[in-house]
C-alpha cells in the first residue's frame, strides 16, 4: 500500500477535533451562518477522506503505526491504527450521519452559540478513532471521548430538567460501565504486557483460557455492551434518546449504540476467538440479543412519547445485530452489518422528521399530535415509509438485512423472533405516522399513567419560523431515506460487505497484517435476496400494516384499562415501574448484568 | 508480587458500585463514579510494580538495563486520571443543573424520565 493511504486513519480522527478547536475559537466573534458552515465542511471532508479510506482498504488493511513506533525485538512499545474494510465502512457510516445531522440543523438550532457544531464534531472524532484504533486501551480513551461529548450533547439544553437528568443517568451508567471494562483491560495487560489487539491476540493463544481471560473478556464486554445498550445495560438509552437534541439522536441510534456492538465483535474476533470456547461466547451473545429484542420491542409499543419509542426500537433492532454476531459466522456478521447500515439510515430520517414534529407543535406525545401534522402530507409519507422499511419491506436496506439475519440463524424460532421483532417495531412507528400525520382512526383519549413520561409540553430545540419546512431539513430527511433503499438494492453492496464480514471475521489474518502487512486470501459469502427472504419480507410489512391498523382501531395499546385483563396491566405496570429513570436502580442492574455476562461464558 | 493490592482493587471497584447503587445524594453518586475508577488505578499500578525497582528514568545512578517499575502502566493511570477529571467535571456541573430544575438533588425524588 502506499505511503498517503497510512496518512487516512490519523488523519480522520483529528480532522474534526481541529475543526472543533476552530469553531470554538471563531464562535464568539463569527457569524453563525459561518459557524454552521464551518462544520458542515468539516463534517463533509472527514466523510471524503472516509470513503477514501473505505477504496483504499480494497486491497488490504490499511496499518499506521502512530510515529513510526512499530514493535520490533528491541522493545513492544506501538499504537496501531488498523483501518479494514468493516472499520472503514463504520466510519463512513458515522461521518456521512454527522453531515447529515449538521445539514439538518442548519435551519433547526437558532439559539445555540459555536458549542453544538463543536462537540458534535469531537463525538464524530470518538467515534471514528473508536473504530479504527487496534489498541485495547486506545479503544478505552476513545470510548471515554465520543461518551464525554454525547453527555454534554444530550444536556445540551441545561435550561429543561428532564435534559440534565436524562444526561446524568447517560453520564453515570456509561462511565461505570467504562471503568469495568479499564478494570478488564489492566488484568489482560498484567497477563501479557500487551495492548495492542493484533499482540494481544499473539501472546493469549499461546496457553489456554482460564479464569483471568474469561473475567476480563466479560468486563470488556460489558463496558461494549452498556453503550450498545444491550439488555439489562439499556436504562440510559430511551432516557437520553427523549431529552437529547433530534440531530443528535441520529448519530446515538445510527452510529454510537451500534459501535458498542461492533466493539464487541472486534474485540472478539481480533483477540479472544482463540481463546475463548465459541459454545460459552454463543450462548452470553444469544441470551443478551433475545432478551434485548424482545425488552426492546415490548417497550417500544407500549410508547406514546415518539422520540422514546424510536429510542426503544433502536434497543430491539441492537438485539437483531446481536443475534447476527451470535452465530460466529462471516455470514452473521454480514447479516448484521448490512441491517446496521439500513437501520442507520432509516431510524435517523424517522428522527428527523420527530425533529419536524417537534419544531412544528411543541410536543412529541402521539396522543396529543393526532391528526395535527395533516399539511404535511410529504412528510407524512416519509414516516410512513419509514415504519414500512423498519418492518423489512424488501427492496430496503433494513429489509435486506433482515433477509440475511434469518438465513444466518439457520433456526426457525429465531427466524420468527427476527419477524415478529421487525413487525411489532415497524407497526409502532406506522401507527404513530398514521395517526400523527393522516389522523387515522379515533382520537385517542388513553389517561397518562403515573410511571410514563408521554412528552406532551416539550420545548423545541429551536424556533423555526411558521410555514414551509425548509428545504435543507427536508434534504437530510430524503437523503438519508434514499440511503436507506440504496443499501436493500441486490448487487455490489452485498458483495462488499460480504468480502468485508469474511475479513473481519479472519483472526489470523488481522494479526497478520497489522503486525507484518501480509494479506491473506479469504473467501467470502454470497450476498443476495433470495425468494425465501423476499416472502418473509413482505409476511412482516404486512403484519406491521395490520398491526398498526389494529393498534389504532382496536382502542389497545393505549387505551383505557377497565376493558383489558388483570395481567396485560400488571405487566405494562410492571414495565414502565422497572424503568424508573432512577440511577442507583440502572447502576444495580449494571452490575447484574456484568455477572451475567461473566457467568453465561464461564458455566458449562 | 502478592495478591494484596489486586483485592483491593476488586473491593474498591466493589464498594464505588455499591456507593452508586444506594446513593441518596446526587453529589455522593458522583464520589462513589470516582471510587469506581479509583480502583483502576490501584489494579494499574499494581500491575506494573516490581519490588527494589526504581522510577523508570535511567541516568548515572539507574545505567539502562537496571530494574524499573512498568512505564506504560503509569501513562495508562495518568491518562485515566485526565479522563476521571474530565467525566467529574462534566457530572458534577450536571448536578448542579439537576439542584436548579428540579430543586432536589435525592435520586429517589426524580421523576423527569420514567417509562
Amino acid at each position: 500500500m502506499d505511503g498517503s493511504a497510512s496518512a487516512l486513519p490519523p488523519l480522520i480522527v483529528t480532522a474534526p477535533i481541529a475543526g472543533a478547536c476552530v469553531l470554538l475559537l471563531l464562535g464568539r466573534i463569527a457569524p453563525r451562518r459561518l459557524i454552521d458552515a464551518l462544520a458542515l465542511v468539516t463534517a463533509l471532508a472527514t466523510a471524503i477522506l472516509a470513503g477514501w479510506l473505505l477504496a483504499a482498504t480494497g486491497s488490504g488493511a490499511v496499518v499506521t503505526w502512530a510515529g513510526g513506533w512499530h514493535p520490533g525485538p528491541r522493545f513492544a512499545v506501538g499504537i496501531v491504527l488498523v483501518a479494514d474494510r468493516m472499520g472503514a465502512a463504520m466510519v463512513l457510516l458515522i461521518a456521512v450521519l454527522a453531515t447529515t445531522a449538521l445539514l439538518f440543523g442548519w435551519r433547526y438550532f437558532d439559539t445555540v452559540r459555536a458549542h453544538y457544531p463543536a462537540l458534535l464534531l469531537l463525538f464524530t472524532a470518538g467515534m471514528a478513532g473508536y473504530a479504527l484504533t487496534g489498541d485495547l486501551f486506545d479503544m478505552f480513551v476513545f470510548f471515554e471521548l465520543m461518551s464525554v461529548a454525547a453527555y454534554a450533547l444530550t444536556g445540551l439544553e441545561i435550561e429543561e430538567p428532564e435534559a440534565v437528568q436524562g444526561g446524568l443517568n447517560f453520564a453515570v451508567v456509561n462511565s461505570l460501565g467504562a471503568y469495568l471494562c479499564l478494570f478488564g483491560i489492566g488484568l489482560l495487560y498484567a497477563r501479557t504486557g500487551q495492548l495492542g489487539l493484533p499482540q494481544l491476540s499473539l501472546a493469549l493463544s499461546q496457553r489456554g483460557p482460564d479464569a483471568l481471560v474469561f473475567i476480563a473478556f466479560g468486563l470488556i464486554a460489558t463496558g461494549w455492551l452498556v453503550k450498545a445498550a444491550a439488555v439489562p445495560f439499556h436504562f440510559w438509552l430511551a432516557d437520553a434518546h427523549a431529552v437529547a437534541p433530534t440531530t443528535v439522536c441520529v448519530l446515538f441510534s445510527g452510529a454510537m449504540a451500534p459501535l458498542g456492538v461492533y466493539g464487541v465483535a472486534r474485540v472478539y474476533w481480533a483477540v479472544f476467538d482463540t481463546v475463548l470456547p465459541a459454545a460459552g461466547v454463543h450462548r452470553m451473545m444469544l441470551v443478551l440479543a433475545v432478551c434485548t429484542a424482545l425488552l426492546g420491542t415490548v417497550m417500544c409499543v407500549l410508547q406514546r412519547h415518539i422520540k422514546r419509542l424510536l429510542a426503544y426500537s433502536t434497543i430491539a433492532h441492537i438485539g437483531l445485530f446481536l443475534l447476527g454476531l451470535a452465530a460466529l459466522t462471516p455470514e452473521g456478521v454480514a447479516a448484521s452489518a448490512v441491517y446496521l447500515a439500513g437501520h442507520a439510515a432509516v431510524k435517523g430520517a424517522l428522527f428527523l422528521m420527530a425533529g419536524i414534529l417537534l419544531s412544528r407543535y411543541r410536543s412529541l406525545d402521539e396522543v396529543r399530535l393526532y391528526g395535527r401534522a395533516r399539511q404535511h402530507r410529504v412528510v407524512g409519507a416519509a414516516f410512513v415509509l419509514g415504519g414500512l422499511m423498519l418492518s423489512g419491506i424488501p427492496l430496503s436496506g433494513t429489509g435486506f438485512g433482515k433477509s440475511l439475519l434469518e438465513e444466518s440463524a439457520h433456526s426457525v424460532p429465531l427466524t420468527v423472533l427476527v419477524i415478529a421483532v421487525s413487525a411489532l417495531t415497524g407497526a409502532a412507528v406506522l401507527r404513530v405516522g398514521l395517526r400523527v400525520f393522516f389522523g387515522v382512526g379515533r382520537p385517542p383519549e388513553p389517561a397518562a399513567e403515573a410511571d410514563e413520561t408521554t412528552g406532551a409540553h416539550e420545548t423545541p430545540d429551536a424556533d423555526t419560523p411558521p410555514g414551509r419546512i425548509p428545504v435543507t431539513m427536508l434534504a437530510a430527511v430524503f437523503a438519508l431515506l434514499s440511503a436507506g433503499v440504496l443499501s436493500g438494492l441486490p448487487g455490489r453492496f452485498g458483495r462488499e460487505v460480504a468480502a468485508a464480514a469474511a475479513q473481519f471475521c479472519d483472526r489470523i489474518g488481522y494479526r497478520d497484517r497489522a503486525l507484518s502487512g501480509a494479506v491473506p486470501v479469504q473467501s467470502a459469502p454470497d450476498l443476495t435476496w433470495t425468494l425465501h427472504g423476499t416472502i418473509l419480507g413482505l409476511v412482516s410489512a404486512g403484519a406491521a400494516v395490520v398491526l398498526a391498523l389494529l393498534g389504532i382501531h382496536h382502542r389497545n395499546m393505549l387505551g383505557d384499562n377497565n376493558s383489558r385483563p388483570a395481567a396485560v396491566i400488571a405487566v405494562r405496570h410492571g414495565l414502565h415501574r422497572l424503568h424508573s429513570g432512577h440511577i442507583g436502580d440502572y447502576a444495580a442492574w449494571l452490575v447484574f448484568g456484568c455477572a451475567a455476562v461473566i457467568g453465561l461464558l464461564w458455566v458449562g | 508480587m502478592s495478591v494484596f493490592p489486586y483485592l483491593v482493587a476488586a473491593w474498591v471497584l466493589l464498594m464505588g458500585l455499591f456507593g452508586v447503587v444506594r446513593s441518596r445524594h446526587l453529589v455522593h453518586t458522583v464520589v462513589c463514579v470516582s471510587v469506581t475508577q479509583s480502583s483502576t488505578y490501584v489494579l494499574l499500578l499494581a500491575v506494573g510494580y516490581q519490588k527494589k525497582a526504581t522510577a523508570p528514568i535511567f541516568g548515572q545512578a539507574d545505567p539502562p538495563g537496571s530494574p524499573v517499575v512498568d512505564p506504560v502502566v503509569q501513562a495508562m493511570a495518568l491518562t485515566d486520571i485526565v479522563v476521571s477529571a474530565t467525566v467529574s467535571a462534566l457530572l458534577l456541573a450536571l448536578v448542579i443543573q439537576v439542584a436548579k430544575r428540579h430543586g432536589t438533588v435525592v435520586p429517589d425524588e426524580l421523576h423527569a424520565l420514567r417509562g
